[in-house]
């Protein structure tokens, strides 16, 4: 373990301090801590650490392949990237927070064996709610139980899927699940599905990071969804089942966003979509899908926290978060609306930002998979991603009707950050080579091709003519959406009703009956039962012991003790026997 | 620079140039897809050109009005009240 720093643990152990330290010792502390991690997972090198046995199973804490290391990398530059975003704030709660649930993620991604995975599976679910409960406020707090609720749900399905898994195979090592589709598997699955939010176990998402603090939910758009893309393609590439749940996915999200009025909900039902397209290439699970998915997730991450960054300084500026009350922001924050704008076009695959390099990579295995549905679905997602949060929501939010609200630049920490994510965003789409290399297989794929850059402008910029033509079709109304979270939101009150109303009233009705009827019948019967008792069976008891003893009295005075009438009483008996069986004989 | 740009995006003085560009640069687009080599068309569309135009554009309306349609008439947007 000395030649490998687990940098869950740096992450993990290095919360502990941060309550302890105050001002620019702590800024300082908190870039640290994330910095050491990117250096630790720079120069980690493959292999298998931490193998030991706990209660008769093999424990491998951690298993550093290529495929951990591309999304320990992201996760450790997002987590320093999130932390200059939350350096303002004063309290302790959410940094710890946000580094236990970073340190639980890097956990997860080197996890080699499934006791593992799950414990730091846990933490994860824990340290984010955290984030949502730290808003404060009734709606927050009901929106964190909800989701700590459903991800509870699907550890224990993931547990319990684990255990099957364990009793089966004899062997708890995380990998490919081989052989069929059993039980175990599926409910693996079905865990890891929840939480990459694949419909209908997507609700959770939409539902609780628009209620996250502005900071939490940088931390929430980047771990959660991506932990699960990563044990997905670990467990489960070649799934023809994802492939079809991803292209659902991808379209699922963009319908729900053209609906959406809370500026970061929109935001989250991108994650789904977008998520949609890394689940999918791990279904097709060929070489260049899993790369596509990998290299999706990195991406992915450092533009949707920019989306969430951007997002979340309108919200902390100006307090709103509905796009029918905001608007006219971009004389106020200039700088803010470009660093936005940055992370829409990645978001949208516009040629030199990451999503170009990223996602059709996705698209383009389809393709060579033969699965002309698939390239169609997913490209009309595309058109719907540079709708929504590259021309829907920027313009309602910054530019259409100027509602005069009061605003300016968000803290220094906070542009710096979101100029972080920006220039990595840039960075990848010009230079792509870089995160080619890091991938799970080699890259043998050129994604400045003339026509694939005309083609992805022309999907992109006559979707812009669709919106211009269409703007006022696309108007946010002040509504909420129903997701899947109606079943356990509304079914759960259903349920209540159900208790409250006739299983209450049938209670009541059993209770009374059994007042002004039953108890008195019972009562009367147990006092005739006493009765009886006392006169009828006492009395035979008594009667029965009392003859047994006025018997035993009579056969006493029989017993003499005298040998010589014993053996003339048994003389007399075998006189008797004789003659009895003399009769019956004949 | 950066104020200029946004500015550029936001300024009501500046909408009919906007407007131009806009339509300059779909022009543009359709011409260049039009002249780059092909050499990899996996599906027929890949062979048109133009195609991701036409693609897209029809995504886009197909979204809006679909979308808005289950969300009116299919009963998905509901008050802001609905759950309380």
């Amino acid at each position: 373990m000395i030649d490998f720093v687990h940098p869950a643990l740096l992450f993990i152990l290095g919360a502990l301090p941060i309550p302890f330290l105050k001002g620019s010792i702590r800024k300082a502390y908190l870039m640290l801590i994330p910095a050491l991690a990117i250096l630790a997972v720079l120069t980690v090198q493959p292999g298998s650490y931490g193998a030991a046995e706990f209660i008769g199973q093999e424990i491998l804490i951690a298993k550093v392949d290529k495929l951990s290391i591309v999304f320990a990398t992201v996760f450790t530059i997002m987590a320093l990237i999130g932390m200059v975003y939350a350096l303002h704030l004063t309290g302790a709660g959410e940094h710890v927070a946000a580094f236990v649930y970073a340190g639980s993620a890097l956990g997860v991604v080197f996890a080699g064996d499934y006791l593992t995975l799950f414990l730091f599976w846990e933490a994860m679910a824990f340290a984010s709610a955290y984030l949502v409960f730290a808003q404060g406020g009734e709606q927050a707090i009901r929106a964190a139980f909800r989701y700590l609720m459903v991800h509870i749900t699907g550890g224990v399905a993931l547990l319990g899927g684990v255990i099957l898994h364990g009793l089966a195979t004899g062997s708890l090592l995380f990998g490919p699940i081989e052989g069929g589709m059993d039980v175990a598997a599926y409910l693996i699955l079905a865990g890891f599905m929840l939480n990459a939010a694949v419909p209908p176990l997507n609700a959770w998402l939409t539902d609780a990071y628009p209620e996250a603090t502005v900071t939490g939910a940088v931390f929430m758009s980047a771990f959660t969804t991506k932990t699960a893309v990563y044990v997905l393609a670990r467990a489960f590439p070649g799934t023809e089942l994802l492939i079809w749940l991803g292209t659902i996915m991808a379209l699922y999200g963009v319908i729900y966003a053209v609906l959406e009025n809370d500026c970061r909900r929109l935001l989250a039902y991108h994650i789904v979509s977008q998520v949609g397209y890394m689940v999918a290439g791990v279904g097709i699970g060929t070489e260049m899908a899993v790369n596509g998915a990998s290299s999706h997730a990195f991406a992915h991450i450092l533009y949707k926290a920019l989306l969430f960054m951007g997002a979340g300084a309108v919200i902390y500026v100006t307090g709103r978060r509905k796009l029918t009350e905001l608007g006219g922001l971009y004389r106020t924050m200039p700088l803010t609306v470009a660093l936005y704008m940055v992370g829409a076009f990645a978001i949208s695959a516009f040629p030199f930002f990451s999503g170009f390099v990223t996602k059709s990579m996705v698209v383009a295995a389809a393709g060579q998979d033969h699965r002309a549905l698939v390239v169609l679905a997913l490209t009309m997602a595309s058109s719907g991603t540079f709708l929504h949060t590259g021309l829907k929501l920027p313009y309602y939010m910054f530019f259409g009707t100027d509602r005069k609200l009061e605003a300016r630049e968000p803290p220094r920490n906070m542009l710096v950050a979101m100029g972080m994510a920006a220039v990595l965003c840039i960075a990848i789409g010009v230079f792509p080579q870089p995160l080619y290399a890091l991938l799970p297989h080699p890259v043998d794929f050129e994604p400045y091709t003339g026509v694939h850059i005309t083609e992805s402008l022309g999907i992109l910029m006559f979707t812009a003519l669709g919106f211009v033509l269409f703007l006022r079709a696309l108007d946010p109304e002040n509504t909420i959406s129903i997701d899947t979270d109606w079943f356990y939101r509304k079914g759960a009150r259903h349920f209540m009703w159900l208790a409250e109303k006739p299983l209450a009233r049938y209670e009541k009705a059993v209770s009374d009956i059994s007042e002004t009827a039953v108890l008195p019948f019972l009562h009367g019967t147990a006092r005739a039962g006493l009765r009886i008792d006392l006169n009828g069976v006492d009395a035979v008891v008594n009667g029965v012991a009392r003859s047994i003893l006025r018997g035993g009295g009579a056969l006493r005075q029989m017993q003499t003790g005298v040998v010589t009438h014993y053996a003339l009483a048994m003389i007399v008996g075998v006189i008797a026997a004789i003659a009895v069986f003399a009769v019956v004989w004949r | 620079m950066i104020r200029r740009v946004v500015d550029f995006f936001g300024e009501a003085r500046y909408a009919e140039q906007r407007r131009r560009l806009f339509y300059l640069a779909l022009v543009l687009i359709v011409i260049a897809d039009f002249l780059v080599p092909r050499e990899h068309a996996e599906y027929l569309w890949d062979r048109l050109p133009g195609w991701s135009a036409v693609y897209g554009f029809l995504s886009c309306v197909l979204l809006v009005f679909v979308s808005k349609f289950l969300g009116h008439q299919g009963g998905l947007m509901r008050r802001e009240d609905y759950y309380d």
